[in-house]
């Protein structure tokens, strides 16, 4: 096999690679197969999609019922302080969270990677687990472990006569979100550098040796270089998922009301809009600008990545 | 952290060790055949310590509060046991609240999780082995479209699909969750980087010249090479389906419906409404069962799921 494409590795570079070695028959039996998936997709996501579009552009009103707006959802969106503080939150977030998560992600990976650990195993296993663990059990239990009734802050001010702030207020709450989005998804963003790492060809390594290069150089000639594609696709992930926050908010705000407001994200905003406030046409509208500009961002991601490349 | 305080240890305990310029050079690097125990690094493995107990200490508090009874839980240090062990009660009770609600939230869920995780393993199966495997017209842009798709936030998808659904009576009955469960883009990027290692195209021209006809040549002979791909695939839907939350938060309404997930959030909540009973230890214990199945099936299936994301990994 000439080409190591993993799943992480791959990218966007990947189709055009694989042309060559496929069939070189072109014809419609691969409708067969992808046929159902996309009759499915077409349903989840395509009409969805589109019937958002076409919500955006209307608006309800007392009287006389649904009227045609134009880009008026769009206008009043732009001018929504709400819309722009959550916007400004996930933003704040995104850009201390993601690189704290992928950076100890990487650093794990590559330990696991050189050999050099003890148990190297048990390392993996365990420190993928709380991906496993759903996002309302992940934040009720960091929750209480925050909360101050039965929590740990409140057994170690009890026991030590601190007086430590409390993770859920105001100041300290987008952090406390930070660490529980940290501790779901440390082990999948590791998991996918490390797949990655694995597939490096060995006699890259032995040439290394040959020159002399020592391990730092080793990680920083040839490890990082060839994960670029995963680290550009972790990166991604992460920014869509940041963009999306919802689970843990939404589940910490029956432990800690005052500090999370029903605009706390774009995501919470769009939803207790619509299952709130009925007012469907603008939520789908709030929803569409995040779409935009989380695919603005992903695109600028892979873009970036891509182009260190060369 | 930065990689450079991480991998300093390693480097330079590799340093002061003279052992690796006795070797020729072929074996001085990971995985080679020289002695790896002389290789390890405490340093470094004490580091990842860190990291480890990091991730374990919070399911180590699950395990030790969900032995507590809810007044265990208020007056006791919560990184350690109580002196009265409440466990088997709270699992019994937690079974049997509320006339028995969490097991039938615990079968929603397996339902969900078997129709949504392995109907969406198995079209991801198929597509992925299409555009691996195929030329067909289009097949550039069912790549443009999947991914492009995968872009768009839960609301903007979840608030017209509940619309539509409630259109067509849908909202309110399992259909609501199952149906949007079966796409999973990830999974079909997943099966379509393995399928493309895993399937040489020579097995599948010589199928055909022996006359087998696609779908024969599929599940004969590209289906078992498959194998470790769709394992890794089930996980990942099963742990998406298993966990999901924000599409049944805005399906059902009927408690009865439920999957475990969002039934946890209701008996959470339950404290803070006028009147409601607290029951965090059954909250605790509650969640305690919700994460065991998954966490037996990553530990059980781990060396398929981890051959299967690092498909190339065992060729050099």
């Amino acid at each position: 096999m000439t080409s190591p494409q993993v799943a992480a590795r791959a990218g966007a570079a990947a189709p055009a690679a694989r042309t060559s070695r496929r069939a070189s028959r072109r014809s419609w039996a691969g409708w067969w197969f992808i046929g159902p998936f996309m009759a499915v997709f077409a349903v989840v996501f395509l009409a969805p999609i589109a019937y958002s579009i076409y919500l955006s552009v209307f608006r309800n009103q007392l009287i006389g019922g649904t009227a045609f707006v134009g880009l008026d959802n769009y206008a009043r969106a732009l001018g929504d302080p709400q819309f722009w503080s959550a916007l400004g939150r996930v933003s704040l977030f995104l850009a201390v969270q993601v690189p704290v998560m992928l950076m100890i992600a990487l650093v794990v990976a590559l330990a696991l990677d050189s050999g050099r650990l003890y148990g190297k195993s048990f390392f993996r296993i365990s420190i993928f687990l709380p991906y496993a663990v759903p996002a309302v059990v992940a934040t009720l239990m960091w929750g209480f472990m925050y909360g101050t009734r039965f929590g740990l802050v409140g057994n170690i001010n009890q026991a030590f006569g601190l007086n430590l702030p409390s993770p859920l207020s105001s100041e300290l709450v987008l952090a406390s979100i930070g660490n529980i989005v940290t501790w779901e998804f440390i082990g999948y963003n590791m998991l996918i550098f490390y797949s990655a790492l694995t597939v490096i060809p060995k006699s890259l390594y032995e040439a290394a040796e040959i020159d002399g290069a020592g391990q730092l150089r080793v990680i920083a000639a040839i490890k990082l270089p060839a994960i670029r594609g995963a680290i550009v696709v972790a990166n991604i992930f992460s920014v869509i998922g940041s963009f999306q926050l919802f689970n843990e908010p939404s589940i910490l705000k029956s432990l800690s009301p005052n500090t999370i407001s029903t605009y706390f994200t774009p995501n919470l905003y769009a939803f207790s809009l619509s299952f709130s406030g009925q007012q469907y046409n603008y939520s789908a509208t709030v929803a569409i600008i995040m779409g935009l500009i989380t695919m603005a961002i992903a695109y600028a991601v892979q873009v970036r990545g891509m182009r260190k490349e060369r | 952290m930065s990689v450079q305080t991480a991998a300093r240890p390693s480097s330079s305990s590799a340093g002061t060790s003279s052992q690796p310029k006795i070797r020729t050079p072929r074996l001085r690097f990971p995985r080679a055949a020289r002695s790896r125990r002389s290789r390890r690094s405490l340093a470094l493995t004490l580091l990842m310590g860190l990291v480890l107990l990091y991730s374990l200490a919070p399911l180590f508090w699950l395990l030790v509060n969900a032995t507590k009874t809810q007044d265990g839980l208020l007056n006791s240090f919560g990184l350690w046991f109580d002196g009265d062990f409440a466990l088997w009660d709270n699992i019994a009770r937690t079974a049997t609240y509320d006339g028995g609600i969490f097991l039938r939230w615990f079968a929603n869920t397996v339902l969900y999780v078997v129709l949504g995780a392995g109907g969406a393993t198995f079209l991801a199966v198929l597509g992925g082995y299409a555009l691996a495997k195929f030329d067909f017209p289009g097949r550039k842009a069912v790549f443009a479209v999947v991914i492009g798709a995968v872009a768009i936030p839960g609301t903007a998808l979840a608030v017209p699909t509940f619309l539509m659904f409630s259109q067509m009576g849908l909202t309110n009955t399992p259909w609501a969750v199952i149906i949007p469960s079966l796409i999973s883009p990830f999974g079909l990027y997943l099966m379509w980087t393995f399928a493309t290692e895993a399937i040489p195209t020579e097995i599948m021209e010589s199928a055909r010249i022996d006359g087998a006809s696609e779908a024969r040549t599929f599940f004969q002979v590209c289906l078992p090479l498959l194998t470790p791909g769709i394992v890794t695939v089930l996980l990942f839907t099963m742990v998406a389906t298993w966990n999901n939350y924000f599409l049944p938060l805005i399906m059902l309404k009927n408690p009865d419906w439920y999957p475990l997930t969002l039934g946890l959030n209701a008996w959470n909540a339950q404290a803070g409404t006028a009147g409601g009973e607290a029951i965090f230890n059954l909250v605790i214990t509650g969640s305690l069962l919700t994460i065991l199945p998954l966490i037996a099936a990553f530990l059980l299936l781990q060396r398929y799921w981890q051959s299967g994301l690092s498909a190339g990994s065992v060729k050099e």
